[in-house]
């Protein structure tokens, strides 16, 4: 919203105090100023001149030679306006004058020298557009300063309308100039008003049935008589920067009544009014608004109707029917408030955000109806006095707000602030504010202003944003709390999180990557993924990406696909959320989980999927001392190889799963790569408890390591053949690990047993029965000992 | 008759001289110094002699002795000296610039920005928490003191969900819950990922990451909001940093502020990162709104508190000096992959 400190003045002597200082304490006081405007500054020296005598141009038939008096001399100029004729009064630029954009110098003008310039106003900068020269009234004094005469000097600023959005009362100029009065601790002048009530022995507008739980007040009156149809410069000027346009005088006035109370009004040419009814009508049907615009208007849409006839959509726009035209000369005015929620939707509905209907969001204060009935009177009649009111002020007031009384005591305020502000400076800050207050010693109760009532004030703690912003923040002493400190634990998850990226990144250099919490369609058709039927976006923008992931590898299989050619061997990994389906109650089943992808180009395949494996292992078996086994696995998603798709598995649990990739998939990302992926499921994995350390002493004899080398199988396995061992408990046997696995025409996997007793010096004789033992076991399933 | 000592070491000294391996040597040794040796079997002599000169002879035995277990010390160090040095030279000069298959790892920006601040903050004695993506009206609206119509709601352009679950907007939807789990007196800090509806360009993205920060305790005041949001900034950005407060509106806080600091670039003087202004707007915060408080099951008689919230992804941005806010969720390694720490 843009705010005139011309206008603010008219409430507050501000004078001596520096504006911009000002408007800057307005920013830290009240709402954030985003811009300050001189306006004005480039119009110097711009007189008034009558235009005496006006001849064809020689060598122009839209230029015209002008001869001005402006009072004590005559001026000669070339002038292209269609509309300059003897008589009328004008702008004048003189020689070395400067309007907006140019100084006036001397100039040759189709061949005849021109000495000055004839304005528009949009050349003085009080109009966005103008058809011709600014005719100024007949009684306007030769010579003088359009400056002096007019505000066109004014310092203007821009608030951001999302920092009023609990501040209806901030929506005109008036409730600006409170904020600057105790701000600048100066006094709030009165507004202008009619006395409506001399009216009151006059007929009613008529008004018939009312809405009230959708229209909380609605009040009319009717004027008749309006001859002028032109508005004062100075309000045009200030329509202007405030950022609206001169219309006419009545719809100018609607305007300006707006913007300086915040109430919207509708002035209806009273020709096509007959009985006014506030309602929805119980069909759906096409409204042309007085923008033009046919609207579909439904039932839930609150109307303003004359005899049951759409006139206006309710808080939004009156209708092309019932505007005001140029021979208009009765206006019925509306006053009305409009249920905030209620204007909210129609205006969504309808696709129509206007002045109106954004003031109405906010849940404006009924008793500004009357407040803009009496001011727009007084406008009208002072502007034109031959206009007649005709009717009494119609008023149905059908929803009150509740006045709000709000109690507490100085050591409230101190204990919110942590400073001491002084009982008589809350008196003062609220006071100005326009809050009632009632001081008894450290008690305070205050009544809080009807502008303020609607919903923005309603509680203690809002009392001390009033003080406190007015005091001004940067006047606070700075201070630490007293409260007592407790150690501080971190959670399971977070702690896991950090250790498993730490591990991931700095042991293993895989990149950490973002990915998005919806399957991206058209990647994942690239890549032959079907998409996943899940709980989707109900109003996302874009349509391919809807469906919420059920896998980290939804999102991060096209990310590794995106950088294929990034490197020969690299890997990414998110640690992030997906959607398991829905739990019994219909939530979502949100999972924290790791996701990894790998794509190398590995001479041989079953080293990279061990070393993958191992990573695995190394990554979440160290957090809890804990082994980590794998077992092969059907497979669930379209990205998994049937053969080489194993769970993660700890203490029973099964954690997630390995996979390499399904040809088809591995294909249409890079067909001599192998890409794995593995899953991670975070929150199943934080139940696992962990191992402690369990301290043994070394033994102090020495141990024998026996390698056993076996003829296998295909599909026999290093696993296959510790597990043996392990099912056959021995006390001495340490470790079991592989030493080397050959594959050829046959293929053979070569182990090392490692032996040692706490208590002597083991003999060889002593574990070969025990090996010969677990042999014959390993025999019956063909894994044998070669030659 | 036996070979004398003179011709013993002669032959000594000439297999000594063809010796040239750690095994000739010690052969050689056995031979001439073993127990069965032949130097050490000249004693055996000894019994032939008168008794005066047997001691002149075991002199001159030991003698003989001595100089050949140094003459193969001597040559066997040379040797082993010479072995090593070849050994040297047989060893390649390695390419110091031979990279290995992998490249080094890296760290998400977002996740580099939030172990600073999450350090910053835990020093200080607040618990760090974790809440959901996916939360329910209750939780990111109403207990936040936003009901339904509200105008705060139609700023928030909410992802809704077929089942009636939403994105969370922003990470005060866990305040509820963290103030149920701990009641008061009460410290955490609750980082997470956000989601709004808007169209994405070089500054907006509808993915996004903040941190929310909130302290409940007896007597929480307004000016300790200023301290506490000046000193964790500070620490922060790695200086002093001045900051000011202007009323802000957001529902669940009362008062509310947003938060700004002075210009990083100009340090306050004015230039276009601030369009001149000296100040950044950084954080929106405020003492939390009783109705928050008490939805949260605090009793606001006795507690106040103020809560806040960063955003993440607009401080790493500012950070690393991050342009296109669209890199962060590109999963693109040319940009990601040079966070390593």
């Amino acid at each position: 919203m843009k705010v005139s400190m011309n206008w603010i003045s008219d409430y507050v002597d501000l004078s001596g105090l520096d504006l911009n200082d000002l408007i800057h304490r307005f920013t830290l006081s009240t709402a954030e100023v985003e811009e300050v405007y001189e306006m004005g500054t480039e119009v110097n020296g711009i007189i008034v001149a009558e235009v005496t005598k006006v001849e064809p141009h020689p060598n122009s038939k839209k230029l015209h030679l002008v001869t001005l008096n402006t009072g004590d001399h005559e001026e000669h100029c070339v002038c292209g306006a269609p509309n300059v004729r003897e008589g009328m009064k004008v702008p004048f630029a003189p020689l070395g004058a400067s309007v907006v954009g140019m100084t006036i110098k001397e100039a040759e003008i189709a061949g005849v020298v021109s000495c000055g310039m004839c304005c528009s106003a949009q050349e003085l900068g009080i109009a966005d557009s103008s058809t011709g020269l600014m005719e100024l009234p007949e009684d306007t004094p030769l010579g003088a300063k359009m400056t002096d005469l007019y505000a066109i000097r004014d310092t203007v600023f821009e608030v951001d309308n999302k920092s009023l959005t609990n501040r209806p009362d901030l929506w005109g100029h008036y409730g600006i100039a409170r904020e600057f009065s105790a701000i600048a601790k100066r006094p709030l002048k009165e507004l202008d008003l009619e006395d409506l009530t001399v009216y009151a022995s006059l007929p009613e507008v008529p008004v018939g049935r009312i809405d009230h739980e959708l229209c909380y007040r609605y009040s009319a009156l009717r004027i008749d008589n309006v001859r002028k149809s032109v508005s004062p410069v100075n309000m045009q000027i200030r329509l202007y920067y405030c950022g609206m346009r001169a219309i006419s005088l009545l719809a100018d006035l609607t305007n300006y009544i707006m913007l300086e109370l915040g109430q919207p009004t509708h002035a209806f040419d009273s020709r096509m009014i007959e009985t006014i009814q506030v309602e929805r009508f119980p069909e759906t049907f096409e409204f042309e608004t007085l923008d033009g615009t046919k609207r579909k208007i439904d039932p839930e849409t609150l109307m303003i109707k004359s005899n049951e006839n759409p006139v206006a959509i309710a808080g939004v726009m009156g209708g092309l029917n019932s505007e005001i035209v140029a021979d208009t000369d009765s206006v019925t005015l509306e006053c009305a408030t409009f249920s905030a929620v209620s204007v909210r939707k129609t205006s969504t509905r309808v696709g129509l955000r206007t002045d109106a209907s954004m003031r109405y969001e906010k849940t404006l204060d009924p008793e500004l109806c009357e407040l803009a009935a009496r001011r727009f009177t007084k406008l009208l009649l002072t502007i034109d006095p031959e206009a007649k009111v005709v009717s009494r002020f119609t008023d149905r007031y059908g929803y009150h707000y509740a006045q709000v009384v709000l109690n507490f005591d100085q050591a409230f305020i101190d204990r919110y602030t942590g400073i001491k502000i002084s009982g008589d400076q809350i008196v003062d800050t609220l006071t100005r504010l326009g809050f009632a207050v009632t001081r008894k010693e450290d008690q305070f109760s205050v009544v809080v202003p009807s502008w303020r009532a609607t919903k923005d004030v309603t509680i203690k703690a809002d009392v001390v944003e009033e003080i406190t912003r007015i005091y001004g923040y940067d006047n606070f002493k700075i201070e630490t709390t007293m409260s007592a400190l407790y150690p501080v634990r971190p959670l399971q998850v977070k702690a896991d999180e950090a250790a498993i990226k730490d591990t991931l990144v700095k042991q293993f250099r895989l990149h950490e990557v973002h990915t998005y919490i919806w399957c991206d369609a058209k990647k994942l058709a690239g890549l032959n993924i079907p998409l996943p039927k899940n709980v989707a976006l109900l109003n996302g923008m874009n349509p391919d990406t809807t469906i919420l992931r059920d896998s980290m590898q939804e999102t991060l299989l096209p990310v590794l696909n995106e950088n294929r050619f990034y490197d020969a061997n690299f890997g990414v990994f998110e640690i992030g959320r997906v959607v398991a389906g829905q739990k019994e109650n219909g939530d979502c089943n949100e999972r924290r989980t790791l996701g990894i992808a790998f794509l190398a180009h590995p001479l041989v395949p079953r080293v990279a999927f061990a070393a993958f494996l191992d990573m695995i292992s190394a990554t979440l078996g160290n957090l809890r001392r804990k082994k980590v086994s794998f077992e092969r696995i059907g497979t669930r998603f379209a990205w998994q190889h049937p053969q080489n798709t194993a769970a993660v598995v700890m203490d029973g649990k099964v954690l997630g799963y390995v996979a390499a990739t399904h040809p088809e998939v591995q294909e249409a990302i890079d067909r001599r790569a192998f890409i794995i992926t593995a899953e991670i499921d975070l929150d199943t994995f934080a139940e696992i408890s962990e191992n402690e350390i369990v301290y043994e002493e070394p033994s102090k004899f020495p141990g024998i390591d026996i390698d056993l080398s076996f003829i296998v199988g295909q599909d026999a396995t290093f696993g296959d053949i510790e597990k043996e061992f392990r099912n056959h408990p021995n006390a001495n046997l340490k470790k079991i690990s592989l030493v080397d696995v050959y594959e050829a025409e046959i293929r053979s996997i070569t182990i090392r047993l490692h032996f040692v007793s706490a208590v002597k010096t083991l003999n060889k004789q002593e574990v070969q029965s025990y090996i010969d033992e677990v042999l014959a076991e390993l025999a019956k399933n063909n894994i044998v000992l070669r030659g | 008759m036996a070979i004398s000592m003179d011709e013993l070491w002669k032959q000594f000294c000439e297999n000594l001289t063809n010796a040239d391996s750690s095994e000739a040597f010690e052969q050689l040794r056995i031979r001439y110094l073993g127990k069965k040796g032949e130097i050490t079997g000249l004693l055996k002599n000894m019994g032939a002699l008168a008794a005066d000169q047997r001691r002149e002879y075991g002199q001159k035995v030991n003698e003989l002795k001595e100089r050949t277990e140094k003459a193969i010390t001597e040559k066997a160090m040379q040797a082993h000296v010479k072995e090593v040095e070849r050994k040297i030279a047989m060893t390649p000069k390695f390419d110091l610039t031979q990279p290995l298959k992998l490249e080094e790892g890296s760290y998400h920006p977002i996740t580099l920005v939030q172990r600073d601040c999450e350090k910053i903050f835990a020093s200080m004695g607040f618990t760090i928490e974790d809440y959901d993506e996916i939360v329910d009206d209750y939780h990111c609206f109403e207990a936040l003191n936003i009901p339904k119509h509200h105008p705060a709601r139609d700023m928030q352009d909410t992802y809704y969900l077929t089942n009636g679950q939403l994105l969370k907007t922003h990470t005060s939807a866990a305040q509820n819950a963290i103030m149920r789990k701990y009641g008061a007196p009460l410290r955490a800090i609750f980082p997470g990922r956000c989601f709004r509806n808007e169209s994405t360009d070089a500054c907006h993205e509808n993915t996004f990451f903040q941190m929310e920060g909130i302290m409940i305790d007896e007597n929480i005041s307004i000016s300790n909001l200023i301290y506490f949001m000046k000193t964790m900034l500070s620490e922060v950005f790695q200086r002093d940093i001045k900051v000011r407060l202007r009323p802000g509106f957001f529902p669940f806080v009362e008062p509310g502020f947003e938060l700004d600091i002075s210009c990083l670039i100009c340090g306050g003087k004015g230039c276009p990162s601030c369009k001149n202004s000296g100040w950044l707007e950084l954080c929106p915060c405020g003492m939390i709104h009783p109705n928050v408080l008490k939805a949260g099951g605090i009793d606001t008689e006795k507690y106040t508190g103020f809560a806040f919230g960063l955003g993440l992804t607009r401080l790493a941005m500012m950070k690393y000096g991050i342009k296109d806010i669209r890199d962060l969720n590109s999963g693109n390694l040319k940009s990601l992959s040079q966070f390593v720490q």
